[in-house]
């Protein structure tokens, strides 16, 4: 089968099922929001939680350097918190899905791909809430709209292609090794401090390029800077962000369908 | 189209007894073992087990396909691989058409979510579209009977109905292969059968339908041709009635460790005309064959015959002593068949003949055989109990029933006549 044939099959399948992959991601957002009191707020939460952090973090590192606390800088940490808030949340979520519908998995077939995307895409639609109150949050303090926002969906969609690789990965490969499991616990947890959320690479001088290999990290600093107005990294880096998000995209799903007959012996 | 809507041709599936490598410590010395050696995989390693062995049948289009066997003979891993829940070690298989899989109904629902929730949930990963669900969402809920819990999140359910809910979606996919497992054991009575005759439509509709279960007389009803499987073989494959009665010969001879003394029953065979049998309709005739070999001397011998329902309760019994009123004898090596013809007057279920030899003037029973053949009768009308009375009913022309008389128009001294007189104290 050639690549192209093989991505073709793939996406018509799923395109076929996509009232099932309506319905899978309906079910993970309704049950979260079912028998919470919170309801929607549970959406700004944890993006909330992060982005209190870092602006801690910030006023910490002004404290050191003598300098004050601007507001671009305060902009730079809320635009990078919320995406970094859904691509965890989403990888934590993604990986434990073909686990969590172990049930599913072994009792009826189906393009099991549809749990990981689901996940992703139940959390991309708390984003969706956190992102709206940010923009307005941001307009009402006094941020100006600058062409730089342009950027805004390619990054977003890169981040979100990117996630969605990681997680068909994760999910599968954790269905076979339970350790996957806790490893991406454990990088998740302090994932925070090797990617530029609460800082900006340029702090690292000529070392920069070794935080930016890690494609989140343009993409993040591109979002910082489109909304701030300040210098965007090299193209060069955005090229690569592209090429490993949709590159993995593409062999992710090659890893997936590959494992994927040996799922219900292995759950 | 081709005329065959399922094929598998040599199929086998492979299984490892206990601990697969679970984590990343176990697999590496594991994998890099297999690297070094390298074996093909037609052969079994260590503690691997054939689930499913070199299986090979062809299912006709419309035509409706039984799968029976013991516990552990592979039906259920055989019915994942067709669903495509996994896939063979080796061989081919090939499905034609959209196949939809009756296994486990409910695995789909989530508890905190509503029957009416549930219902498309469900609908979606067996395969329908979210507008197919809504167009037949009514039928659904009315075969389900749960119209006034529909609104009930599932968790809150019986068994009973989260497995009717589950059934209902199922029973409403409308594929072209349907492969069902066991599911029509779910329910009350009544919901049973109405899965019966639910399958019953939905193989007249031409669907051609893959049926496993232990529910035999079901099968011997629904299906044309039976495989039967035996520890991952595919042991008889053929005629409904013929595979069944060599399952239940093996099952037999397996269960029974008779004590074959110096007299016994060698075979007993239920037939009609056309041939031995296993399904029959109720009123019909059929003659059950008696086989009894001797290997000693033995006089004033009689046959006792006698059914027992699905229950094991006796509903009849009779000898050939009290029908024919003489004895037989029999030499060493020498053998008899005697032969009872019956009507089936029975309702709908499983039986099964039981059968000694004895000796009529001291009452000596030499070898009882209790469960020697087993049938099934079916009836085209609904009669439930232990006998058929072949109930007709005519229902007569409606007329006027004279009102009840009011108690206030009725004179006091006969209204007061049926009552109790008061209790003195």
């Amino acid at each position: 089968m050639t690549v192209a044939g093989g991505v073709r099959g793939w996406a018509g399948e799923l395109f076929r099922r996509r009232d099932l992959l309506y319905m899978v991601t309906w079910r993970e957002i309704k049950v979260k929001y079912k028998q919470s009191v919170m309801g929607l707020l549970w959406a700004i939460l944890m993006p909330i939680v992060i982005v209190s952090a870092g602006l801690t973090v910030r006023f910490a590192f002004a404290r050191l350097s003598g300098t004050t606390l601007k507001l671009d800088d305060l902009v730079l940490v809320t635009v990078k918190a919320v995406p970094w808030a859904f691509v965890v949340s989403s990888i934590r979520f993604a990986s434990n899905s073909l686990i969590a519908n172990g049930n599913l998995v072994t009792k009826i077939y189906m393009p099991r791909e549809i749990f990981p995307i689901a996940s992703v895409l139940s959390q991309l639609m708390d984003f969706g809430v956190a992102s709206l109150v940010l923009a307005v949050v941001l307009l009402v303090t006094g941020v100006p709209l600058r062409p730089g926002l342009l950027w805004v969906p390619v990054l977003l969609l890169l981040l979100i292609l990117f996630t969605t690789a990681l997680g068909l990965f994760l999910s599968a490969a954790a269905l076979f090794f339970r350790d996957v499991k806790y490893i991406v616990e454990v990088i998740l947890t302090f994932a925070i401090f090797f990617t530029p959320v609460f800082y900006e690479v340029g702090l690292f001088g000529r070392w920069a390029w070794v935080l930016l290999l890690n494609p989140v990290a343009p993409l993040l600093e591109g979002l910082g800077a489109a909304a701030t107005g300040r210098p965007m990294p090299a193209a060069g880096w955005f090229v690569y962000a592209a090429v490993v998000s949709i590159g993995g995209c593409f062999a992710s799903v090659a890893f997936f369908k590959k494992l994927e007959p040996y799922f219900a012996e292995s759950v | 189209m081709s005329d065959v809507a399922l094929e598998m041709v040599g199929v086998s599936k492979k299984f490892r007894k206990g601990e697969l490598y679970d984590s990343l410590r176990d697999l590496l010395p594991a994998m890099a073992r297999r690297f070094l050696r390298g074996r093909p995989s037609g052969e079994l390693a260590e503690r691997e087990f054939w689930a499913v062995h070199d299986v090979s049948f062809q299912v006709r289009r419309g035509e409706a396909f039984g799968v029976i066997g013991p516990n552990g003979a592979g039906k259920s891993t055989m019915l994942k691989l067709l669903s495509g829940i996994m896939t063979p070690t080796r061989g081919t298989l090939a499905i034609h058409g959209r196949l939809s899989a009756l296994i486990e109904v409910s695995a789909g629902f989530h508890p905190d979510l509503t029957g009416r929730e549930n219902i498309y949930l469900n609908g979606t990963i067996l395969g329908m579209t979210r507008q197919q669900i809504a167009s037949r969402f009514d039928e659904i809920v009315a075969f389900s009977g749960l119209d006034d819990f529909i609104d009930t999140p599932v968790k809150r359910y019986s068994s009973g109905m989260f497995a009717r809910l589950g059934f209902s979606v199922a029973a409403h996919v409308d594929p072209d292969v349907l492969i069902v497992d066991e599911v029509l054991s779910v329910g009350d009575f009544v919901f049973q059968q109405k899965c019966l005759e639910r399958m019953n439509t939905v193989i007249r509709n031409g669907t051609t339908v893959v049926f496993v279960s232990h529910n035999l007389q079901a099968v011997a009803e629904l299906c044309g041709r039976t495989l039967l499987m035996d520890h991952g073989h595919a042991v008889a494959i053929g005629p409904s009635d013929e595979t069944i009665r060599a399952y239940l010969a093996r099952a037999e001879t397996q269960r029974s460790q008779r004590q074959v003394a110096g007299i016994f029953v060698s075979r007993v065979e239920v037939r009609d005309a056309s041939g031995p049998r296993v399904h029959y309709q109720t009123g019909d005739r059929v003659s059950v064959d008696v086989e009894v070999v001797s290997r000693g001397r033995y006089e004033k011998l009689a046959l006792e015959f006698g059914l027992k329902d699905a229950r094991e309760y006796h509903i009849f019994n009779t000898s050939s002593e009290s029908l024919t009123g003489t004895t037989f004898a029999l030499g060493p090596d020498e053998a008899i068949t005697c032969t009872f013809d019956l009507q089936l007057h029975l309702v709908p279920g499983r039986y099964h003949f039981c059968t000694w030899v004895y000796r009529y003037d001291t009452q000596t029973q030499y070898d009882h055989w209790q469960s020697a053949a087993t049938i099934f009768v079916g009836s085209e009308t609904e009669v439930r109990g232990v006998v058929n009375l072949y109930p007709t009913v005519h229902i007569g022309a409606k007329h006027i029933a004279p009102p009840p008389a009011e108690a206030v128009s009725v004179p006091a001294g006969v209204a007061a006549a049926p009552l109790p007189p008061p209790r003195d104290g």
